[in-house]
């Protein structure tokens, strides 16, 4: 399945985006902010995360006229949020050649049981995970990028953090293992023995592995960068935080210089205090967003 | 042969593996350092506008043009965008150092990036990964083509430039990259 053409073209357009920033945006305005920063790509969504959390409500798929006006205004791969399951969502973002469509626990659920067959579609998804099981579900259903849960809109990195060591520290084990353990791993993960058997001998994920949800700083984005993510995602860290253009700008250069702590401080200097967060452990279980899909 | 793979965003994890693969040292560079050392220089595939960004905030801009013009450089997609002496859709600034026009994303969105088996003039068989690629709508007298895909130039080269609009390195073929090593070892010598 890695070999197809379709797939490796997918995967492909998920290679050029290593070593950079994608951003959350609401409009065209925003876009362009981004893109100025040095966005590699910007993702296109009704509300940031944080505002989602604020209103309640159902939130789905962006406006089809933000999403058109989002594409005309910058030069950068556009993606979209689908809700989870929602497959008639993907299929109007697929037509509107949107460049990628996450398939989001930010947005509410549309199907609690079943996600999105992602191989029948010519455009690339990506999907969110907290362990390994989880990432190679997604993998097997056709997504061309995995990206960590973390808790998106909270501006705090630690579920981000939990879920990309978890990834990671599973990875490692699945290595150490004997081929002849590795059904029975299979089934305690959940995920198909052919990607078992991929992850046995690699060492890590058929698909590029980014990292998203809870990123607010320069240093929380060279954090998740240390801890294996090969882009960074950001969210409400941007938008919400006191100065977009500033923070967006900081960040890129922190994922690109994340090796040299001297950069990350160069990126983080003037920078004032980030977006506000909000403590997981005081959080009630139905605010979580990372527990939405399986 | 030590190569310097410009590594401010984009593929150029897949580039290290692949010049390894074909016997050459390959090392990420950030740093008008890393740009100094290395004997040769890819400029990778990734998103032109954020390349340009970092390289103009960091200073690189002109150590990077400067490296460019002394040695052998492999640049794809993106990379081509930055050697290009002009670029359309949108307008933007390049290092100009190749003398064709490029347009960008020019096959349109994603879902229109695809696999293609071409035939190089030589011959040989060439398997081109084109993702949200470029188009060279203009070539320099001075610039050779090597390889066409629905009659456009997509493989080309200009003295110790060699310039592609697809992805040599998202392939198992190592072609292009002895390519390069060959057309850098007669460069060096």
């Amino acid at each position: 399945m890695f070999l197809s053409d379709q797939f490796r073209v997918k995967v492909g357009l998920a290679e050029m985006l290593k070593g950079g920033v994608i951003m959350d945006v609401t409009n065209a305005e925003q876009a362009v902010i981004a893109e100025k920063a040095g966005a590699c790509a910007v993702m296109a969504l009704v509300k940031v995360p944080s505002d989602i959390r604020k209103d309640g409500g159902v939130a789905r798929m962006s406006p089809v006229s933000k999403i058109r006006e989002i594409q005309a205004s910058v030069s950068v791969p556009v993606m979209a949020k689908a809700r989870i399951g929602h497959f008639m969502e993907a299929r109007v973002l697929e037509a509107l050649e949107v460049d990628f469509i996450d398939e989001s626990e930010v947005l509410t659920p549309a199907d609690e049981e079943n996600h999105i067959w992602k191989h029948d579609f010519k455009v690339p998804f990506v999907c969110g995970a907290r362990n390994l099981g989880e990432a190679l579900r997604r993998i097997a259903e056709g997504a061309a990028m995995i990206r960590t849960k973390g808790e998106a809109g909270s501006g705090n990195i630690v579920e981000a953090v939990r879920h990309m060591r978890t990834i990671v520290k599973e990875m490692r084990a699945i290595q150490s293992y004997s081929v002849d353990e590795l059904t029975a791993e299979s089934k305690k993960h959940g995920a198909p023995l052919e990607l078992m058997l991929y992850i046995h001998e690699h060492g890590k994920l058929p698909v590029p592995n980014f990292s998203a949800g809870g990123v607010a700083t320069p240093a929380d984005a060279a954090l998740v960068m240390h801890l294996g993510a090969e882009t960074v995602f950001v969210g409400s860290g941007i938008f919400k935080s006191p100065d977009p253009a500033a923070f967006a700008k900081a960040v890129v250069k922190a994922v690109t210089y994340y090796k040299d702590p001297l950069k990350v401080l160069e990126a983080s200097e003037e920078l004032p205090d980030g977006m506000p967060g909000l403590d997981i452990r005081q959080m009630a279980e139905s605010d979580l967003m990372a527990t939405r899909g399986w | 042969m030590r190569i310097g793979i410009l590594a401010i965003q984009g593929n150029f994890e897949a580039h290290a593996k692949a010049f390894a693969e074909a016997g050459a040292e390959a090392c990420e560079a950030r740093t008008q350092q890393d740009l100094d050392r290395a004997e040769a220089l890819v400029l990778p595939g990734g998103e032109s506008t954020a390349m340009l960004k970092l390289l103009r905030e960091e200073g690189l801009w002109e150590p990077l043009r400067r490296a460019c013009s002394a040695k052998p450089v492999f640049a794809t997609c993106a990379g081509a965008i930055l050697l290009a002496r002009e670029v359309s859709h949108p307008v933007q600034e390049s290092l100009g150092l190749v003398d064709i026009g490029v347009e960008r994303n020019a096959y349109g969105p994603q879902v229109h990036s695809t696999v293609a088996r071409l035939t190089t003039g030589e011959g040989e068989a060439l398997e081109a990964v084109f993702i949200r690629a470029p188009v060279i709508r203009r070539l320099g007298a001075s610039v050779r083509v090597l390889a066409r895909y629905q009659g456009d130039p997509v493989l080309v080269e200009q003295g110790h430039f060699l310039v592609a609009t697809f992805h040599p390195e998202l392939t198992t073929d190592r072609t292009l990259q002895k390519m390069f090593l060959g057309k850098a070892a007669r460069v060096a010598a």
